[in-house]
């Protein structure tokens, strides 16, 4: 279908079916009857097997129209790809459906405090008891456990074979007595996530994904989602302004409860549109020390996001080279904030000590300050990304490896 | 405004890449940077007459192949892999802008062709080499249109037939025509710390000369900006040489039983380093993809001067320490590239001049 058809069409479909009185669910089980709530997914699940591309133009009709679409926002959407790439059909049958109405909402469970860098290593433990997996262990750094109704597990089913082989992918009710949320303050003062401890937590036999033992292949396929823009995709869905209709009112609602863990996103990155308006503003913008570090900071900024176009051009001419953009973004992006954090720093001066509503920008700045040091980390540290560099792309050997072997056998964290 | 390179650009590459490659390898190198003449006049006929490697960016009808700062931009980077050693930056580059930028139709129409085609050297000669601000201090053409006045460092002045020279006069800056061996003309060669470049003291007593061009601060710019365009590619081309020889060095250097580059010290300064060269590089092209298409941030050459020059130090000193003692010795080519971009680094104005430079064109003077 070509792009104008596919506006007809839903355009149509829309003008018969939204209606701005209808309670939110209510409203989303009509859109995936109408197949209008991932049309990217195939025909068989909810879709229409679109291309990205016609999604997007899917998309656009529905903001112009200030349409409600189906839930996406948060850790969910990882589940849902995760479990349409994945899962058996009657796992597809059980779950979709929920996630795309937003009746549940989801959370990542895979880091853990032995196991951060090195997410093979993890230790969780499940175990195969008279028919149910019997999960012990502890997670971190998960957003939005403390309201999921599921996790999505990884834990250590084999002890006895090498580490990526001995791992497990389950779908993990979160509403059971085993499991315990509890909220995990970070150094720039935020709550965004959790501790997860799960004691005798149980798990049916028909909620493992992608069969025992393959879990590592599963998490792998929720990790490249993850790295293909969770981020942009938490951003791009409110709507324009303020909405009149008890619809908008329940989707608001939902939106806040899902984008709450993220209103500091963009402090990590630095605020680099903030440093001209402050280096004006307070008279920095005379001082030749400081336009040296705001030069070298729109120097990178703006390499960096032509590095990138060029990467993606190439892509889509169908290079055959190794395009690194994806860990060279990453990287790119920690220096980038490092650097506009030094500035900011450079532009308040004594300022810089105060934080809140009386300091600069209504305490922006002191968020900027404490917050950049997270984009080196999340995500895969600026360390795994300069190993993944150094051997995908520049072809340099491997290191000495201390894991290799029956798991049961290599050192780990007490 | 266009992001990759066309076809005629990539075959233009192609073959600048595979002539550079033979006719001006490291022994080539190592011989004419010896020599006081500094360049091999078969190599430089060839290139310039069979390849056309001087008039690329010169409009057709003045024997050109009339493109632009890209076309421009892709012989530098390729010049600048394989360190070649002539007067091209200075005549095609520096004096052919010159001309473009300064001059009328007609006097283009007279010089360009010779520039074009390589049968006269040119060179620009300045009196200041750190930024156009400070040009036109030290030269003056008197009102018989004679030239007087030191130019302290001029680019390959020892071998031009052809030096346009920017001198002040009761008209304001003019570019001046000078013949090479004008009497009066003393040129000294000077001894440098990058000897693959060549430059000499240009001292001018009564020379006679022709007036060829108004150069106003808006020309001036230009110029400048166009120099700095070609000449960051070709810092890009040498950083890219020293990349890929210094990561191929450390997968076949042994030591505690392992490849060097297993490590991860060196691993990590690697990815650095190609984070650092892949940005500059995207800066650089832009450039020149803006000055042709006049459009893009009004600063792109100064961005691109300033990202180039830092990547080309950051590879050379990663070049030599990486090899650890063979890199500093004589025999091993690294300082040949280290030097080089040691020299880049400050011809034409310092990274911290061209931010300054950069800031000025966004905010005003401080």
């Amino acid at each position: 279908m070509t792009a104008d058809e596919i506006r007809r069409e839903v355009s149509a479909w829309l003008d018969a079916n939204w209606r701005v009185d209808r309670p939110l669910i209510e409203w989303r089980e009509i859109l995936l009857e109408g197949g209008w709530a991932a049309p990217h997914w195939p025909e068989e699940w909810y879709g229409r097997g679109f291309t990205l591309d016609q999604t997007m133009v899917v998309a656009e009709v529905f903001r112009e129209k200030d349409v409600v679409p189906a839930a996406q926002v948060g850790p969910r959407g990882l589940a849902s790809e995760t479990i349409l790439a994945c899962g058996s059909d009657d796992q597809k049958r059980r779950f979709l459906r929920p996630i795309l109405t937003g009746e549940h909402t989801w959370c990542q469970l895979f880091s853990e405090p032995g196991s951060g860098s090195d997410l093979a290593g993890l230790s969780t433990r499940a175990e195969l008891k008279d028919g149910n997996w019997i999960v012990n262990g502890q997670k971190v750094w998960n957003t939005s456990a403390h309201h999921a109704d599921f996790g999505l597990l990884v834990a250590r089913t084999d002890w006895d074979v090498p580490k990526h082989q001995g791992i497990s992918y389950f779908l993990l009710d979160m509403r059971q007595p085993g499991v315990e949320a509890r909220p995990l303050r970070q150094m720039n003062g935020h709550q965004s996530f959790n501790e997860v401890f799960m004691t005798n937590a149980v798990v049916a036999p028909e909620d493992l994904i992608g069969g025992e033992g393959n879990g590592w292949h599963v998490a792998k396929t929720t990790l490249s989602f993850e790295r293909r823009g969770f981020s942009r995709r938490v951003r791009g869905s409110s709507l324009d302004g303020p909405k009149q209709g008890p619809i908008y009112a329940e989707y608001e609602e939902e939106l806040r409860i899902a984008t709450e863990p993220y209103t500091w996103y963009p402090q990590r990155e630095g605020r680099v549109d903030l440093v001209l308006p402050r280096a004006r503003e307070t008279g920095a913008i005379n001082d030749p020390a400081t336009r040296q570090e705001i030069a070298k900071l729109i120097c990178l900024y703006t390499g960096a996001r032509l590095a990138s176009d060029s990467a993606e051009a190439r892509r889509k001419a169908g290079t055959t080279e190794i395009i690194p953009a994806g860990s060279i973004g990453k990287l790119a992006a920690s220096v980038i904030a490092r650097q506009a954090s030094h500035v900011h720093t450079m532009i308040s001066g004594a300022d810089a000590m105060l934080s809140g509503p009386d300091s600069a920008a209504d305490g922006i700045i002191a968020e900027v300050l404490v917050s950049v040091p997270a984009i080196s980390i999340a995500g895969g540290t600026d360390e795994i990304q300069r190993n993944i560099i150094s051997e995908r792309v520049l072809g340099m050997p491997k290191g000495f490896r201390a894991d290799q072997g029956p798991f049961r056998d290599i050192k780990r964290n007490a | 405004m266009r992001t990759e390179f066309s076809k005629e650009q990539q075959l233009l590459r192609d073959i600048v890449s595979r002539a550079l490659r033979e006719k001006s390898p490291a022994t080539a190198v190592r011989e004419l940077m010896a020599s006081d003449r500094g360049y091999d006049l078969a190599v430089w006929q060839e290139l310039c007459g069979d390849v056309g490697l001087t008039g690329v960016h010169v409009p057709e009808a003045h024997g050109g192949a009339g493109g632009g700062a890209v076309e421009l931009g892709i012989v530098a980077e390729e010049m600048g892999r394989t360190l070649f050693c002539g007067p091209w930056f200075a005549s095609a580059v520096m004096a052919g802008t010159a001309l473009l930028e300064a001059t009328s139709d007609e006097v283009r129409g007279e010089l360009l062709p010779r520039i074009a085609d390589g049968s006269t050297i040119g060179t620009l000669v300045l009196d200041d080499l750190n930024g156009p601000g400070g040009v036109g201090g030290s030269i003056r053409a008197a009102g018989d249109g004679k030239l007087s006045g030191t130019a302290a460092m001029a680019v390959d002045a020892h071998v031009a037939d052809l030096l346009l020279v920017a001198a002040r006069d009761d008209a304001g800056l003019g570019l001046h025509a000078v013949e090479g061996g004008a009497p009066g003309l003393v040129v000294e060669p000077l001894q440098v710390v990058d000897p693959t470049r060549k430059l000499s003291r240009v001292v001018f007593a009564d020379v006679p000369a022709r007036r060829v061009g108004d150069v106003t601060a808006g020309a001036l710019d230009r110029i400048w900006d166009r120099i700095c365009s070609a000449f960051a590619h070709e810092m890009i081309g040498g950083a890219q040489h020293l990349f890929e020889t210094t990561v191929n060095y450390t997968k076949e250097r042994f030591q505690f039983g392992r490849p060097i580059g297993s490590f991860q010290a060196l691993k990590h300064r690697c990815a650095d380093l190609l984070l650092e060269l892949e940005i500059a590089r995207a800066l650089t092209h832009h450039s020149a993809r803006c000055l042709d298409a006049g459009e893009g941030e009004p600063y792109v050459a100064s961005m691109a001067k300033a990202a180039a020059a830092d990547a080309y130090m950051s590879a050379a000193r990663a070049g030599i320490q990486l090899r650890g003692g063979i890199g500093f010795t004589w025999e091993n080519d690294t300082h040949l590239w280290f030097k080089r971009a040691k020299g880049s680094e400050v011809l034409f104005g310092t990274p911290a001049i061209h931010r300054e430079r950069m800031m000025t064109m966004l905010e005003g003077a401080a």
